[in-house]
């Protein structure tokens, strides 16, 4: 390793900045490689980490700053010429063609061709060049193999052979092991090592903070878009990368919280809740006029979890109480007749009709409350009179409820909207997952007024939330999950930013421990 | 490891990838149970030529399903490239009208593809419009008259060569054209992947807007081709020449195995698509039966082929779901 230190670095950034509609969310983030050097890039969700690889990758331009790749200034016009420049970029979500086979995902944006003028593809030499590529990431695998057949990891074997086989020179993995089996990521972090031998720079991304520690020569830690610490591996410590992510705590402002005196019944009970690959073994109750938080990084499970109990997804087994009442099957009819609201994390695709009124989203999931006389026509008046009353409890501004269209309000109205819908339909069961993303500060607050009040009318919440600060500030009580799993449980007496954090990297941690 | 959790799934794929053969097989024999001319090598012959207009044009339409896209205009497109033809350039040998209107044909698939790629208009309602548009223009210059055609037009509809008739000829050869095209040629492999993931196909280098562009162009020269086959069977257009082809098209396509999804499938499956809506008319025929099942019978096939594209689709994407904790053992 000493000798590949000595090298000069080949690729430096310098001052990259990045903002995102007026909110800037990468500050002066500088950093350098050398040949055969592992760069570990840790932080929280949202802290910088993917914005400055698709800087790099060339899926966003930067806004200030300046790289240099070779002393020459680099400065990618898109995916495809970061590439051409040596640098690949293996996303979390693969970027292969499942219809094709393993060669033809290698060589789709250009195969050899048969003789010049013809424009038939070489099928004997892209088998070659495959089976050649396969064997450097030692995936044993025929060549026309279609990628359907191939499992997560050897998936991933193929990325990496892709970006062998444009000659890269720099490799960025984004999460790559969060779909891998043990055997798997093994046979990966052999991989890695071999690549670094060869002389091939490696950027590794990754919430499991033993693997960093474990694989990475340099750690770079972020924390809301500011690079707040590099040492080399030697000198750093899963814990002083944890306390680094975590950083002081910055109040943001949140309206004050009155926690039920005793609490309530409980509105929703969940035992023993499993679903192969996605959770296992999800048991909470959630009391009237509670709020409780539900923590964890992007991917645990969280929406999955919020899906199964809303019944858009199937789960396995497990017992799950609206009320007083057992649950023989849950969908999302049957989960809202039993008083169950459901805010999903992408109202957008999900939550409202874009191109309808806002008076038309918020009646929405409540017609049938206001069906008259034996044909159940819907009566206009009284479906009126509640979503303006509604409208205006959570204060949606806009100029005329029955013609305004959704798409023109903004994220915070919108959102308003979307817990309207609900309010109408006069739920015991509130799910809010992610509410507050992407609305900004004073809309946010008032989201949080209705959370509250929402609790005060005696209604169970259960917000999921990526942002731990916001659940340490609205919540009574946090669950934190991992990997499908629920990991710990937090009392508001016993909030600890840091321990919820380390309870949710708890996969990443255990390793080490 | 996906495909150990769901071992039923993968059957039933299997079954579902294979209906059509299956249905194929059950008809031939059903059809030839009832009447014994069915299985003679004539009527096979007769049905292929009856075939080859349909299956010209489903060749054309299987590239634009392969992306993902739609076109509904190919029946306007055949009409357009008739009237051009019959009012216009009757005076021309057919060796040069017959190059000429097929680019024609190709320039009515490069409109629908320039709306689709440069105005971002869905092609379902671009190609919507330009059958309606395309059928008038035509409707418009023929004078709702029907357009008549030199004999020679005919004649080379009757004509056979090497013992094979020219309709087969020309359905062989645009099939031999388009496999080699989509089989074995770097824009042919584009074509899938920018049917499975324009996203991923934009990030892997692919010029996705010239792969577009390109399909409706074919699906424009293969309805224009098509086009001229009927009317060399037909040798006159009347207003309703090309009339809702679509329909038969995009059920042959399908039926052969392409998905409406995009991403799978290939002409070998249209060609056998095509003459299987063709072998049940003719057996329909042949065994006399009462000429108002037809549609019914025809609709029932479509709407197999469409239920069977879909549940295949549901059960690959189940397949394929991202799975969050790997289970061990």
């Amino acid at each position: 390793m000493n000798d590949t230190e000595a090298q000069p670095a080949f690729f430096a950034a310098e001052g990259l900045c990045k903002s995102f509609f007026g909110v800037q969310v990468l500050h002066d983030m500088t950093f350098s490689l050398h040949p055969g050097q592992v760069l570990g890039l840790v932080g929280e969700n949202g802290s910088g980490k993917s914005t400055t690889m698709n800087i790099m990758g060339g899926v966003l331009p930067m806004d200030a700053g300046r790289m240099t790749l070779d002393g020459a200034d680099y400065r990618p016009r898109g995916p495809r010429d970061a590439e051409s420049r040596g640098i690949a970029f293996i996303h979390q979500e693969l970027n292969l063609f499942r219809n094709l086979t393993v060669a033809e995902n290698l060589f789709i944006a250009g195969f050899p061709k048969l003789a010049r003028g013809l424009p038939f593809i070489d099928r004997a030499k892209v088998r070659v060049r495959t089976q050649e590529l396969l064997s450097s990431v030692d995936l044993d695998v025929a060549p026309n193999t279609p990628v359907s057949r191939l499992s997560q990891g050897e998936r991933q074997l193929v990325e990496i052979a892709k970006a062998l086989g444009s000659n890269a020179r720099i490799i960025i993995f984004d999460e790559p092991t969060t779909s891998l089996t043990t055997r798997e990521i093994e046979r990966l972090f052999d991989i890695i090592g071999r690549l670094r031998r060869q002389g091939i720079a490696i950027i590794y991304i990754s919430h499991i903070l033993g693997d960093v520690l474990r694989l990475c020569d340099d750690i770079v830690v972020l924390r809301d878009g500011h690079r707040v610490g590099r040492a080399p591996r030697a000198e750093m410590t899963v814990e002083r990368m944890i306390s680094l992510m975590v950083g002081r705590t910055i109040d943001q402002i949140y309206p004050p919280r009155d926690p039920p005196m005793s609490p309530g019944a409980p509105v929703l009970e969940v035992r023993g809740l499993s679903q192969r690959g996605i959770v296992k073994n999800i048991g909470f109750d959630l009391r009237a006029g509670e709020v409780l938080g539900l923590s964890g990084l992007m991917g645990a499970g969280r929406s999955e979890l919020a899906r199964i109990l809303f019944g858009m997804d199937p789960h396995e087994t497990g017992q799950v109480r609206v009320g007083s009442t057992a649950m023989t099957t849950l969908s999302p009819a049957n989960c809202m007749a039993h008083g169950m609201a459901f805010l999903t994390e992408d109202r957008r695709a999900e939550g409202l009709m874009m191109e309808a009124s806002i008076a038309d989203n918020v009646a929405l999931a409540s017609l049938p409350q206001f069906g008259r006389t034996w044909m159940r026509l819907i009566d206009r008046t009284r479906l009126g009179d509640e979503v303006a009353r509604v409208s205006a409890s959570v204060q949606i501004k806009a100029p005329d409820l029955q013609r305004t269209l959704v798409k023109n309000l903004s994220g915070g109205n919108q959102q308003k909207a979307v817990i309207g819908k609900w309010l109408l339909h006069k739920p015991s069961v509130f799910i809010l997952d992610e509410p507050t993303r992407g609305i900004d500060v004073g809309a946010k607050y008032e989201v949080y007024k209705i959370v509250n009040r929402l609790a005060a009318e005696g209604a169970g919440v259960l917000f999921i939330s990526s942002e731990i600060e916001e659940l340490t500030g609205m919540c009574d009580r946090i669950l934190v999950m991992a990997h499908g799993e629920i990991r710990a449980e937090f009392a508001r007496a016993a909030f600890d930013r840091e321990a919820i954090l380390r309870a949710a990297m708890w996969h990443g941690i255990k390793e080490v421990a | 490891m996906i495909a150990r959790g769901v071992p039923g799934n993968r059957t039933t794929l299997f079954l579902l990838q294979n209906t059509p053969v299956l249905l194929f097989i059950v008809l031939i024999v059903g059809f030839g149970m009832m009447s014994p001319r069915f299985l003679s090598l004539v009527n096979f012959v007769n049905i292929v030529v009856q075939a080859a207009h349909i299956g010209i044009i489903a060749i054309g339409m299987t590239f634009v399903l392969l992306v993902g896209g739609i076109d509904l205009s190919v029946g306007a497109n055949m009409y357009v490239v008739a009237a051009v033809l019959g009012l216009f350039l009757q005076d021309l040998p057919l060796s040069v009208s017959f190059p000429l209107v097929i680019a024609i044909g190709v320039s009515f698939g490069w409109v629908n593809s320039w709306f689709i790629t440069r105005l971002r208009v869905p092609a379902f309602i671009v190609t919507l419009s330009t059958l309606f548009v395309g059928r008038g223009l035509a409707l418009y210059f023929s004078g709702n008259k029907m357009v008549g055609f030199s004999p020679s037009v005919l004649s080379l509809g009757r004509a056979s060569y090497l013992g094979v008739p020219s309709a087969i000829w020309a359905f062989a050869i645009v099939f031999v054209v388009a496999w080699l095209t989509l089989s074995q040629t770097t824009f042919g492999r584009q074509v899938y992947a920018v049917g499975a993931d324009p996203e991923a196909s934009a990030k892997a280098g692919i010029d996705v807007r010239r792969i577009l562009v390109a399909v409706y162009c074919i699906a424009g020269g293969c309805a224009a081709i098509g086009g001229l086959v009927s009317l060399s069977q037909v040798a006159v257009a009347s207003s309703t020449f090309g009339f809702q082809k679509e329909f038969p098209v995009i059920a042959a396509t399908v039926l052969g195995g392409t998905s409406l999804f995009g991403g799978r499938g290939g002409v070998l499956g249209t060609v056998f698509g095509a003459v299987l809506i063709q072998t049940v008319e003719n057996g329909l025929v042949m065994t006399n039966a009462d000429p108002y099942l037809y549609p019914l019978v025809i609709s029932a096939i479509i709407f197999i082929a469409v239920l069977v594209d879909s549940s295949r689709s549901a059960i690959l994407e189940r397949l394929e779901r991202r799975q969050i904790r790997v289970e061990r053992g």
